[in-house]
Order: C-alpha cells, then sequence, then structure tokens
C-alpha cells in the first residue's frame, strides 16, 4: 500500500451539527483514474477540500506519496503534488491567461523548473490543454469552456503527481465534454493520477478505471464501472427505491 | 514603461528637486511639496497592502503616528540624528505591520478594514496617555541647527522626504512585476485558488502588511521636525488616512504608477486650493474628487488609460 498516490483514511468533518464526511477512505495509486460520483450534497467537494486542504479534516489521516499531509496548509500539499480545479472556476482575472499559469510555475513547481524557462513551459502548458492562442488575453474575458480548460491548465502548472477534477465539465455541451475528456486522458497518460468528480455519467464510466460512490457522507460503493453501475444500492441511491 | 526609462526619470526628479533648492528660496514651496510627498509616500505604502494584495487598511494614520512618535521618543532619548530616526520610524512601523497583520490578516474583507480602525485608535489612546511624549498636550521639537549644505532646514527636510518618496516608488514597482507581486495579485483575485496554486498566502500577506508599515513609519518619522508641535490630533489625523485611501483609488490600485498619479492630482490640488480657495476646502476637494472617479472610473486614471488605449487598438 505504500506505493499509493493518496491515502485517505476516516475521514470525518461536521459543519456544526451536520456530518459531511462520515469516515470516508479512499486510495488512488500512481497514474491511476477514480471517478468520485454521488447525489448532491453527497460530500464529494467536501472531500475533495479535505484532500486539498482547503478545509481540515475533523478526523483522520490523509497521506500522499506515504508522507502524512493531514495538517498541512494547501500551498504546501500543492507543492508536494496535489493540483486541483474548482466547480466554479476562479480565474486570477486581473492577470492574462499566461501569467495564470506563472502563478503556479513560479510558487509550486518552482524548485522543479527552471526559472528563465517558466515563460516556455507555460506555453507548452497552454499547447497541451489547447489555450495556446489565449495566452495574451485576460483572464476575466474567457468563455466558460475557455475558464475550464484554464483551471485544468493551472492545476498542470504545478506539475501534481494526483489532479483532483471537481466537475470541470458541468454546464459544457456534448462536444466540449469531449474535449476535456480528451485532455484528463492526455494529461493521464503522462502518468498523473486523476481524480474526476463529475455528473455527466456518460465521462465517468468512459474516463475511469474505478469509481467510488458517496451518498450521505458516507462511501457506499468502490469499484469497476460496471460493478457500480449495475451495485443495487448505488442504484437506490440515485433513483430511490 | 521599461527599467532605462523608470531609473532616468527617478534620477531626474531627483535632480530637478536638488536644482530647486538652489533656485527657490520661498518656504512655502518647500512646505507645500513636502505635503505632497508625504500624502505620496503614504498612498504608495497603502497600495501595497490595499491595491496589490486587496485588504484595505483604514488605519494608515496610527502607522504614520507610530513614525512620528518613535521620532519623538527617540529624539528626547537619545538626541539621535535623522537619518537614524527614520530608520527607527521605518522598523516600529513594519514590526507593529507585522504584528496586527499576524493577529487580523486571517479576517477576511471588511473585518481587516475594521481591525486596522481599532488598531489606530488604540494607539491613539496609548499615545495620549504616555506623559513622556508629551501625552494630549503635545511636544515640541526644536528644528535642528544643522542643515548640510542647504539654505533651510525645510530645504534639506524636501529632499530627504523626496528621496524617502522616490525610493518607495521604486520597491513599490520592483514589487509589482516581480513574483512576490504576483503572489499578491493572485491573493487579491482569490484567495483559495492563489493557495492552491501554490502561493503561501498567509506568509505574503504579512509581507505585504510589513512593507506597508516601515513605509508608513518612515512617513511619519520627520514628521515632528516639519511640524516642530506634534500633538495626538495632528499625528492621528483622518485626513492622513483618508487621503491614502483616496489617492490611489483616484489613480487606480492595481498598477504601481497609480498612487504617484493619485497623490500628484489630488495633492496639488489640495495645496493649490488651500492657499487661493480656504484650507476647509480641500477636504471637500478629496470627497467629490472620489466620489466622481468611483461612478466614473471605478479602475482609477490607470484603469481609465487602459480602457481607452484597448478601445483604441480596436
Amino acid at each position: 500500500m505504500s506505493g499509493m498516490v493518496l491515502r485517505a483514511e476516516g475521514v470525518t468533518k461536521r459543519f456544526g451539527g451536520f456530518v459531511a464526511l462520515q469516515e470516508v477512505a479512499l486510495h488512488v495509486g500512481p497514474g491511476e483514474r477514480v471517478g468520485l460520483i454521488g447525489p448532491n450534497g453527497s460530500g464529494k467537494t467536501t472531500l475533495i477540500n479535505c484532500i486539498s486542504g482547503a478545509l481540515a479534516s475533523d478526523e483522520g489521516r490523509i497521506e500522499f506519496q506515504g508522507r502524512d499531509v493531514t495538517r498541512l496548509p494547501p500551498h504546501q500539499r500543492t507543492r508536494l503534488g496535489v493540483a486541483r480545479t474548482f466547480q466554479i472556476p476562479k480565474p486570477f482575472r486581473s492577470m492574462s491567461v499566461l501569467d495564470n499559469l506563472r502563478v503556479p510555475l513560479e510558487y509550486a513547481a518552482w524548485s522543479r523548473a527552471e526559472h528563465r524557462r517558466i515563460r516556455d513551459e507555460a506555453m507548452e502548458t497552454l499547447e497541451l490543454i489547447g489555450l495556446q492562442h489565449r495566452a495574451g488575453t485576460s483572464a476575466a474575458s474567457l468563455t466558460q469552456v475557455d475558464m475550464r480548460k484554464l483551471e485544468l491548465a493551472r492545476a498542470l502548472a504545478a506539475k501534481p503527481r494526483l489532479l483532483v477534477s471537481d466537475e470541470a465539465m458541468a454546464g459544457l455541451s456534448s462536444s466540449e465534454v469531449d474535449e476535456i475528456l480528451e485532455i484528463l486522458l492526455a494529461l493521464n497518460r503522462r502518468g498523473v493520477a486523476v481524480i474526476m468528480i463529475e455528473h455527466v455519467m456518460r465521462a465517468v464510466m468512459k474516463f475511469s478505471e474505478r469509481v467510488a460512490v458517496l451518498v450521505a457522507g458516507r462511501k457506499i460503493a468502490d469499484g469497476n464501472p460496471q460493478a457500480i453501475a449495475a451495485d443495487p444500492n448505488v442504484i437506490k441511491a440515485y433513483l430511490g427505491e | 514603461m521599461s527599467s532605462a526609462v523608470f531609473w532616468g526619470t527617478l534620477a531626474a526628479v531627483f535632480a530637478a528637486g536638488l536644482a530647486l533648492t538652489g533656485l527657490v528660496e520661498n518656504e512655502y514651496y518647500y512646505n507645500a511639496l513636502y505635503l505632497i510627498l508625504q500624502a505620496m509616500l503614504m498612498a504608495v505604502a497603502w497600495n501595497i497592502l490595499g491595491g496589490f494584495t486587496g485588504y484595505v487598511n483604514f488605519g494608515s494614520a496610527g502607522f504614520f503616528a507610530m513614525g512620528a512618535y518613535t521620532t519623538v521618543a527617540l529624539h528626547k532619548a537619545l538626541g539621535l540624528p535623522l537619518p537614524l530616526l527614520i530608520l527607527a520610524g521605518g522598523a516600529v512601523g513594519g514590526l507593529v505591520g507585522l504584528g496586527v497583520g499576524y493577529l487580523t490578516l486571517r479576517l477576511k474583507g471588511v473585518y481587516f478594514a475594521i481591525a486596522t480602525l481599532a488598531m489606530a485608535i488604540v494607539v491613539e489612546t496609548l499615545i495620549n496617555n504616555w506623559t513622556y511624549v508629551g501625552g494630549a498636550r503635545g511636544f515640541y521639537i526644536l528644528t535642528p541647527e544643522k542643515h548640510l549644505w542647504f539654505d533651510s532646514y525645510i530645504q534639506m527636510l524636501f529632499v530627504v522626504m523626496l528621496l524617502l518618496t522616490l525610493a518607495a516608488v521604486a520597491v513599490s514597482r520592483i514589487l509589482n512585476s516581480s513574483r512576490l507581486g504576483r503572489g499578491l495579485a493572485a491573493i487579491r483575485d482569490d484567495e483559495i485558488a492563489a493557495e492552491c496554486a501554490g502561493v503561501p498566502t498567509l506568509k505574503l500577506k504579512l509581507i505585504s502588511a510589513s512593507v506597508m508599515g516601515a513605509m508608513m513609519g518612515v512617513a511619519g518619522a520627520p514628521f515632528p521636525f516639519f511640524v516642530t508641535f506634534v500633538d495626538p490630533v495632528s499625528a492621528f489625523n483622518l485626513f492622513i488616512a483618508v487621503n491614502a485611501i483616496a489617492m490611489p483609488m483616484i489613480g487606480g490600485t492595481a498598477h504601481w504608477i497609480g498612487p504617484v498619479i493619485g497623490a500628484l492630482l489630488v495633492g496639488t490640488t489640495q495645496e493649490v486650493v488651500k492657499v487661493t480657495v480656504s484650507s476647509e476646502m480641500n477636504v471637500l476637494i478629496v470627497g467629490i474628487m472620489l466620489v466622481l472617479f468611483i461612478t466614473l472610473a471605478p479602475q482609477g486614471i490607470v484603469g481609465l488609460a487602459q480602457r481607452l488605449r484597448a478601445r483604441g487598438s480596436r
């Protein structure tokens, strides 16, 4: 188990009396593609907030590449190799698209990237994502799909070992979903493990090697996509009795 | 603006200031210029935390007064020369900036603004009750005899303030275009996204607050020699805090040149109105200008220029 990229054990998060996560465990192997699904309010985003450090979990332990990161602030986790995107895109609006990527390159990946090459690296990342023609544009003026791509590009610029994609496809058209899916698969081919949170089932089933299901703060299933799709508990959670 | 042009301009401005002291004798001009420069230094300082980092500070007068009272205390106790007093004022301002930042920069937006206002009131109360520096009665300070090769002490103070302000502008510009400056801008745009992009947000905010406090302390340090009588009412004047906020807002907060333009425009207008109309009117001027700019050009003069240029190139 020590070869795991991510090992979250017994993660519990309460907001006042409300238990958002109850002893959730999630393991991700190197280069693995994991789908995380569940109805609205089931705790998916809370779980990845705990993994990325945006929220401190009340109980449990989170290990990243064998190192305990439970008490580390988000920026240190990013430097270790956990990157995430946000459900509602959070671009740095006062900056150009290129400068948006300079921030993680300079702050998260700087020891691994040569300083002079930062511009080239940012351009390479933009090319991989397909945003190179927008490099000089102000981030605030991007279209919705380009903003999602910028989220992915910025996460990627931190040179992660694990990428958590939080609903990168919500509200996009079918062809745009395929575009984002292609990008995620391309990243994965470079050896980056991916946790994908998504409501677009077609994308989750196509992308994931393994799917974990959260319902009301508990993990009710974890297995290969076909088994999950046939699991009566999952069907009950999604469709009712 | 290229680096060569920038440093050339700074040198030219300083040379012009020196040349002025050889040409003009009327002390009024140095008085007026000193006040404009002091306001510019305060505006540049405020903008480091308020503009670059996005945390509004209402307590500028507190930091300014700490610089002024550091001078009063150390002048009385040890009789230190002006350069050392300025360094001491900067150190005290910077340390208090760090301390207040550590206590309050976990607070977001309006809470931080209220905390800084409270800090200024606490410091003012302390000074009011500290008899060693004059307490509420105030403190007289004699203008030193020596003023280098200048004709008068005010000429020398003007040149000192010019040097300090130009140095602050240089620091602000370097900060604006550096890795640190990009980190601060990321915090202003979205703090959580910045943190998740690897930016150590608390550390950067503390650096930003310390630099701001240090600059404001430096701005206040020569003040007792300028006015020769300091009391809490003049040192903690709300007008100092209002100007420090209004000038960057009017000039534009995101760019280093914003507070410089704002201070030149508002400061000059104030000084002209003070002598031509009335000394009360200049308070009204800031208010009117602020309202006009917030409604017509919310990004300030720099933002307006950028918008016009973008329209022109389309």
